[in-house]
């Protein structure tokens, strides 16, 4: 125990049952803790209360079209890898209620779902999916439209950040430049070592709420222990993906014959599109009452392999699973960078993981990238 | 000004479990509202009240199974200005339709002590097979939202929004954990129209198919997909061949599923 108070950027040691205390305080200060539980055989994220109801000792393994979880028995929370859902689901709801309008003597009146949002303490963000976080920012958040729902949540944010330690098969967050420990962005980021959780400052609300804690300063030991941790880490993602000229690439491959063996095997059932931490298709939907007096109007997630995502007035525009194959995939590697600045891509692997057909991005760009030179 | 007649609703069953119908019955919240709004003519498991026709809908359950079936959809055809198919059994000849790939009459003697009784026709069809159908609502049974929502658009006189999207999205949506994946169960949710709110895989089930295929469904791969994920010899085959079984497109997918595996046989 030391009488020093933390300082942002200052890294300090903290026992893991002093978590509960941060969880309770956050609490206390209106934040809904929400994080990962073990669940129907993957990792959700929900509302937690305290470390007993992390994930503790699950460990999982990842390759195309398979998530699975076991049981290590160890005093560690953050062991696992995330699981299908994401963060998006909190800033960016699956089903939001954007209006009721009613018909009143002759005339409809809306009324507009400006009820106040919750907010959230997002407790155990990877270094990847903060950076889908930060992506989602540029589309959500724009100089010339700004989404009301998303940024009154996004303000009110707390992000408990986690560097990965064991990444899976299916993770290449070097390739993109994310992962897998943090930068900046959180309010306090924790590496896990058997005994101790390391925490690094990141903002003012995470320095207060950690002054409360009892905490000490890292001892050299458990400093290199991260280190190492973190190095090792690093070193064992062996996947790739070569974003040189990726942009480029994708533009001249429009009419390679890869599209049409994909769409094959592509099912088009949307799943990588709304596993993807940074997607963000939707579809307003209105639900008018059997009265004709009343009619709801909802957001919902839509995703671009939807058949009826592309129709328009005379027909859809992508009719083919080939179509809305390339499509995805040239918007999120290449478009989406003209249009938000980056690509739209963190490297978390979940499209590869939870495609049901196993298709896999860092097998068909270096097969399309093949093509290109021949 | 006068208000404007309601329109006159007709809802009749054929070889069904009545499950469709009771849906109708089972929307308690609804049920008032939409007795304001339709005039319930001909219902009879709601009501013995029998208004005479035309009627302005016709909602049928149930396959065409019976000779007698066969002539009566055209009477009621005739009879109905807009005729909407409701259910699995209407729309894709229902569970009951397992008969059309095995031989009737066979069936018929090892269930019945006196087969030479039954009227039955060596097919359960959907009632497309015999008359233009203008509206079909999937389901086994119809979820009580979508009824919702074709009644709705009817009196509306609107198109009624159930996009094509698989069941798949309607998972992703409720945060439920992909069964296939994460536990390698065979699930038909990839290529299945979703509507039904995804309930199977929530608990813990892959999908069985009750909906019929999707608007954009590649069933060939899936059929590949779940072939990997048999538990048992022909697993897959019997999914597809299921509550949708005789939707054309499932249709075809296990025919071909049939015909690779006795080419597999062959060898």
């Amino acid at each position: 125990m030391t009488d020093q108070q933390p300082s942002i950027g200052s890294t300090v040691a903290l026992a893991k049952p002093e978590l509960d205390g941060l969880l309770a305080d956050l609490r206390r200060g209106g934040f809904r803790t929400v994080g990962p539980r073990a669940r129907d055989e993957g990792i959700v994220y929900a509302e937690i209360e305290s470390l007993a109801d992390l994930p503790r000792g699950i460990q999982t393994a990842q390759k195309p079209a398979s998530y699975r979880m076991t049981q290590t028995g160890q005093n560690r929370c953050f062991d696992f890898i995330p699981g299908s859902q994401s963060w998006k689901q909190f800033l960016f709801p699956p089903r939001t209620e954007l209006f009721t309008a009613r018909k009143e003597s002759g005339k409809w009146k809306l009324d507009e779902n400006i009820e106040e949002q919750p907010r959230y303490a997002f407790i155990g963000v990877r270094a990847c999916e903060l950076a889908a976080i930060e992506i989602q920012d540029r589309v959500f958040m724009r100089p010339d439209f700004t989404d009301p729902v998303y940024r009154a949540r996004r303000a009110g944010l707390f992000i408990l950040a986690v560097n990965c330690t064991h990444p899976n098969d299916t993770c290449f967050c070097t390739s993109m430049g994310t992962g897998p420990a943090h930068k900046a962005g959180y309010d306090l980021c924790l590496t896990e070592l058997d005994e101790v959780f390391l925490v690094q400052v990141g903002s003012e609300l995470g320095r207060s709420l950690l002054a409360k804690r009892t905490f000490d300063l890292p001892s050299a030991f458990v400093q290199k222990n991260a280190a190492d941790a973190l190095e090792s880490a690093a070193r064992s993602i062996t996947r790739t993906l070569d974003t040189d000229g990726l942009p480029e690439l994708l533009m001249d491959s429009l009419e390679s014959g890869r599209w049409a063996e994909i769409g094959k095997r592509c099912l088009s059932c949307a799943n990588c599109t709304l596993v993807c931490p940074t997607c963000f298709c939707w579809d307003a939907t209105d639900l008018p009452d059997l009265t004709g007096k009343t009619a709801r109007r909802e957001r919902v997630w839509d995703s671009c392999f939807n058949l009826q995502y592309s129709y328009m007035a005379g027909g859809n525009t992508r009719p083919t699973i080939r179509s809305r194959y390339r499509q995805w995939l040239t918007h999120k590697l290449s478009t989406w960078k003209d249009q938000f600045g980056v690509p739209g891509c963190v490297g978390c692997g979940r499209c590869i993981t939870w495609c049901p057909a196993s298709i896999d991005l860092t097998e068909e760009i270096p097969a399309l990238r093949a093509e290109v030179k021949k | 000004m006068a208000a404007a007649p309601k329109p006159k609703v007709a809802v009749y069953k054929f070889s069904s479990c009545d499950g469709c119908q009771l849906s109708i019955l089972n929307l308690e919240d609804e049920l008032l509202d939409l007795a304001g709004a339709v005039d319930i003519a001909y219902f009879l498991e709601a009501t013995r009240t029998e208004k005479p026709g035309p009627y302005d809908v016709g909602i049928v359950e149930g396959s065409v199974s019976t000779p007698h079936e066969a002539e009566r959809i055209k009477q009621i055809r005739e009879n109905v200005r807009i005729l909407v198919s409701l259910g699995t059994c209407a729309t894709a000849g229902g569970i009951q339709a397992l008969r059309n790939f095995v031989k009737a009459s066979d069936l018929a003697e090892q269930v019945y002590a006196h087969p030479e009784f039954l009227h039955y026709l060596d097919t359960s069809t959907p009632l497309s097979e015999h008359v233009a159908v203008d509206l079909e609502v999937w389901g086994c049974p119809v979820s009580k939202k979508t009824v919702v929502e074709v009644l709705t658009a009817l009196v509306q006189g609107r198109r009624p929004n159930f996009p094509p999207s698989p069941v798949c999205l309607e998972c992703k949506r409720n945060g439920t954990v992909c069964v296939a994946v994460a536990q390698g169960i065979p699930c038909m949710g990839p290529v299945v129209h979703g509507g039904c709110g995804a309930i199977c895989p929530a608990n813990g089930r892959g999908c069985y198919g009750c909906f019929g295929p999707s608007g954009a469904a590649n069933i060939t791969s899936l059929v590949n997909i779940n072939q990997s994920l048999e538990r048992f010899a022909g697993e897959s085959a019997l999914l597809i061949r299921n509550f949708s079984g005789y939707a054309p497109a499932f249709r075809k997918a296990a025919d071909e599923a049939a015909r690779l595996a006795r080419k597999e046989e062959a060898k």
